[in-house]
């Protein structure tokens, strides 16, 4: 075997895996390596919440909420009461207005909605035919999703018209909304990254099989690729929107007025008590496991359902 | 003369179209430039090196004897990964930060560690869980027999570590502490919001003080994403070096 | 080349195994195992899973420790707790069933790692010793590609290989074709049939029978850590005198 041909054995060994028949490396590495692939596709690591991992955040709020007790000196309240008292507060805002933990909901859930319109339109013009559409669709995506999220924050927080002026009317542009669109931008660029390796992920077969039935290739899209392509989708899709929840803290540093931001006016209106600044934290990251659970584990359950080989 | 030439052809520019880099063309402003890239560089490489201890120091532990070390190890990753980075970041800085002794610095109190130090620490424990789990699999992927074969063969434990063990498990393990890699980059920003001075917070403080946002939002994102950039390209080159041939 | 003085000749046997006793745990796996192999002999070990036949040769090599009988492999003791490693595994080469190979290095890396890192030879030396040895086991041209690129039987020729360019007087090869494709199983066979013929010391753990039969000049059939039965390969197959070996060997032939 002369050099040319160990060079394309290896090009083809790149391309399709293990090419012995008796193997090298235990089954685990090939695991890891096509984990690492999906992850990089999909821009970001799987959560894989458990049933235990309840039991953990809960230990972790009674444990806080324990030694707050035990560190509370006479004449002040203890952690568990200022919890009650500031609950309402942290997860609703002032007299029911949805800021708080809703205002990182409300984020989340028009950021999603946005990024996945824009996504999908991204990553279909990602496999268009015309070249410079290809191009020029590729850079935005690669671009957003390589940037950080606070910057890109920062970028639009900053830059974004407050008000946008149509002549007439004028619609406000408030800072939570900004913070939307801020979320949206990477949010846009993963979509697009998922919608395209899910495209990519099937068979050619597919394209082939539909060309020769005369299908034009929006009827191949439509009606063939992406039907098939929306079950693949799914678990990533859900996947993100938990990630980008979990990341909605990040706009309290420009001063939204979401959970994050309030549990610090608490803690400062219960006059820096450093025992309970666990106690207050710790009540945080319960109510974001709480809703991010349910819905982390439906994705795992779907993608059961569906379970294919990528 | 040189920088000098330089400086006034970035003035001029200000003059001409009013966009405005100050750090290219004044001292003060790129002294300023210069730090904070520095310590941006040197939080990303402090975490990334952390983070590269705690991944071994938690593989070896997910090996232990003790199932109650086995839990913690299991426990301490699960909550890193499922948690939001940022609100992991207050808690070690506002929680842990006030358990830690502090000195008198003339009047007040300042902790041991400073902000830079618990950014470092958070988010190597962060990036750190996922690198327990990716080293863990690289060695559990190299077979028993292969490092019985180096011993047959006369390896001494260490030998068959150095030469066999731990190139076949880096490798397995590249792509993935890649994947890893690139993302702790990214969420290093999130440490401006506990105001360690790094990239975000200088050019904060330079747009403040010269009003020239659209330019240090340019300058910022060149900075960010031409890191990335140069970090994904060098990591790919790299995995490309170090594929083991015919395993794809 | 040894540096430990040993007083052995090659009229005693070249290894001598003399009630071996080995137990993982509560489970006693070798209950008193006794063989004498003298140098040259080609012999081989078969019997039914469990039996101890790999644990067996593992202890010869120091991969598994004894708890209580002797080995001596041309006079070394390998029970003995001051025992040098290096020396022993100088003597005896080991082929495993499966993977062999370091699948990061080339077929001539992997041949030569061991006696550079090990036996501190000179590089230039080692590497025409590994070409030669290359050739031996038929696998010219193959010498750059990687253990992932070869097929199951290029993989154990080339173990086998490695083992050689140590230069052991004993060679071990545990089950080395029972993860292979039948069609690879011959070309490893033929090699190790080469090396029985020019006078190298082989112990096989095999379960085929006909390759068993040609080249062994004893067989020994364990069952449940003991020697039930052994003997040259005419009188083994066809006059076997033990119950349980007429059932195994119904079973299989």
């Amino acid at each position: 075997m002369d050099k040319t041909e160990v060079m394309l054995n290896r090009a083809k060994s790149r391309a399709h895996g293990p090419m012995t028949d008796l193997p090298v490396l235990l089954p685990v590495a090939e695991r890891v390596r096509r984990a690492a692939l999906i992850e990089r596709r999909e821009g970001t690591y799987r959560l894989n919440m458990q049933p235990r991992h309840a039991v953990c955040v809960v230990a972790l709020l009674a444990v806080a909420v324990g030694s707050a007790q035990a560190a509370t000196t006479a004449g002040l309240i203890g952690p568990l009461e200022a919890m009650w008292k500031w609950m309402g507060f942290i997860l609703v805002g002032p007299e029911g207005a949805f800021t708080g933990f809703s205002l990182n909901l409300i984020i989340s859930f028009f950021a999603m909605v946005i990024g996945t319109i824009a996504g999908a339109a991204l990553g279909l013009m990602q496999i268009s035919l015309l070249l410079p559409v290809r191009r020029g669709s590729w850079i935005v995506t690669q671009f957003f999703r390589n940037s950080p999220w606070l910057v890109l924050l920062f970028t639009i927080m900053l830059l974004f018209p407050f008000e946008i002026d149509l002549g007439f009317v004028v619609i406000p542009v408030p800072d939570w909304m900004k913070a939307v669109i801020g979320f949206s931008l990477p949010i846009m660029a993963n979509i697009s990254e998922v919608v395209r390796g899910a495209v990519q992920s099937l068979p050619t077969g597919q394209w082939e099989s539909a060309e020769s039935l005369a299908f034009t290739r929006r009827q191949t899209m439509w009606m063939i690729i992406l039907p098939q392509c929306i079950k693949r989708m799914i678990p990533p899709w859900i996947n993100w929107y938990c990630i980008l929840t979990m990341a909605t803290p990040i706009c309290s540093i420009m001063g939204v007025e979401e959970s994050v931001s309030y549990t610090a006016q608490a803690l400062n209106a219960e006059g820096d008590r450093p025992e309970l600044i666990p106690v207050f934290y710790a009540f945080l990251l319960v109510i974001f496991f709480i809703y991010t659970y349910p819905i982390a584990r439906w994705s795992i359950q779907l993608e059961k359902k569906f379970a294919f080989k990528t | 003369m040189a920088v000098e030439l330089y400086a006034d052809f970035f003035r001029e520019i200000y003059d001409s179209t009013g966009w405005n880099f100050p750090f290219l063309y004044e001292q003060y402003e790129y002294d300023r430039f210069l730090e904070g890239m520095w310590v941006s560089l040197k939080l990303i490489v402090a975490s990334l090196a952390f983070s590269l201890v705690v991944g071994i120091i938690g593989a070896w532990a997910q090996g232990a004897e003790s199932k109650f070390v086995r839990y913690l190890i299991a426990g301490y990753i699960q909550f890193f990964r499922n948690t939001p980075p940022f609100v992991q970041i207050l808690f070690f800085y506002f929680v842990l930060g006030n358990l830690v002794p502090s000195y008198d610095a003339g009047g007040y109190q300042v902790g041991y560690i400073d902000s830079f130090g618990w950014a470092v620490i958070s988010l190597g424990f962060f990036a750190g869980a996922f690198n327990t789990e990716i080293f863990r699999s690289g060695i559990e992927a190299v077979p028993e027999s292969t490092v019985e074969a180096a011993e047959a063969l006369g390896y001494t434990r260490f030998q068959s570590y150095l030469h066999v063990v731990f190139p076949l498990a880096f490798r397995v393990c590249l792509p993935a502490l890649n994947n890893n890699l690139v993302n702790l980059l990214k969420t290093t920003t999130l440490a401006y919001g506990i105001a360690v001075p790094e990239m975000m917070y200088t050019a904060n403080q330079m747009w403040s003080d010269n009003v020239n946002v659209p330019e240090m939002m340019i300058v910022l994102f060149i900075f960010y994403v031409g890191l990335v950039a140069i970090l994904v390209y060098g990591m790919h080159k790299w995995e490309q070096n170090l594929k083991i041939p015919g395993y794809g | 080349m040894n540096a430990i003085a040993t007083n052995w000749t090659p009229d005693q046997p070249m290894v001598a195994i003399k009630d071996l006793h080995k137990s993982f745990g509560d489970l006693e796996v070798l209950k008193g195992v006794s063989m004498d192999i003298m140098k040259g002999e080609c012999i081989c070990i078969i019997g039914p899973s469990g039996s101890g036949k790999s644990t067996l040769i593992r202890c010869i090599n120091a991969l598994n420790n004894m708890q209580s009988g002797s080995i001596k492999v041309e006079g070394l003791e390998v029970n003995d707790p001051d025992l040098d490693k290096l020396e022993l595994r100088k003597k005896v080469g080991m082929v495993f069933q499966q993977y062999n190979l370091f699948p990061h290095k080339t077929a001539l890396e992997n041949i030569m790692m061991a006696p550079i890192h090990v036996l501190k030879q000179d590089k230039k030396e080692v590497e025409e010793r590994a070409y030669r040895l290359i050739k031996k086991v038929k696998l010219e041209g193959k010498e750059q590609s990687y253990p992932g690129e070869l097929s199951g039987g290029q993989q154990q020729r080339v173990a086998i290989a490695r083992s050689l360019a140590m230069n052991p007087d004993v060679m071990l090869f545990d089950e080395v074709t029972s993860a292979l494709d039948p069609e690879t199983v011959k070309e490893v066979l033929n090699t190790i049939q080469d090396l029985a013929e020019e006078g190298m010391t082989c112990i096989l753990v095999t379960h085929e029978m006909g390759f068993a039969r040609e080249i062994a000049n004893h067989i020994y059939f364990t069952d449940r850590g003991v020697i039930v039965e052994h003997g040259p390969p005419a009188t083994f197959f066809d006059d076997a005198k033990d119950p349980r070996t007429k059932e195994f060997l119904s079973q299989i032939l």
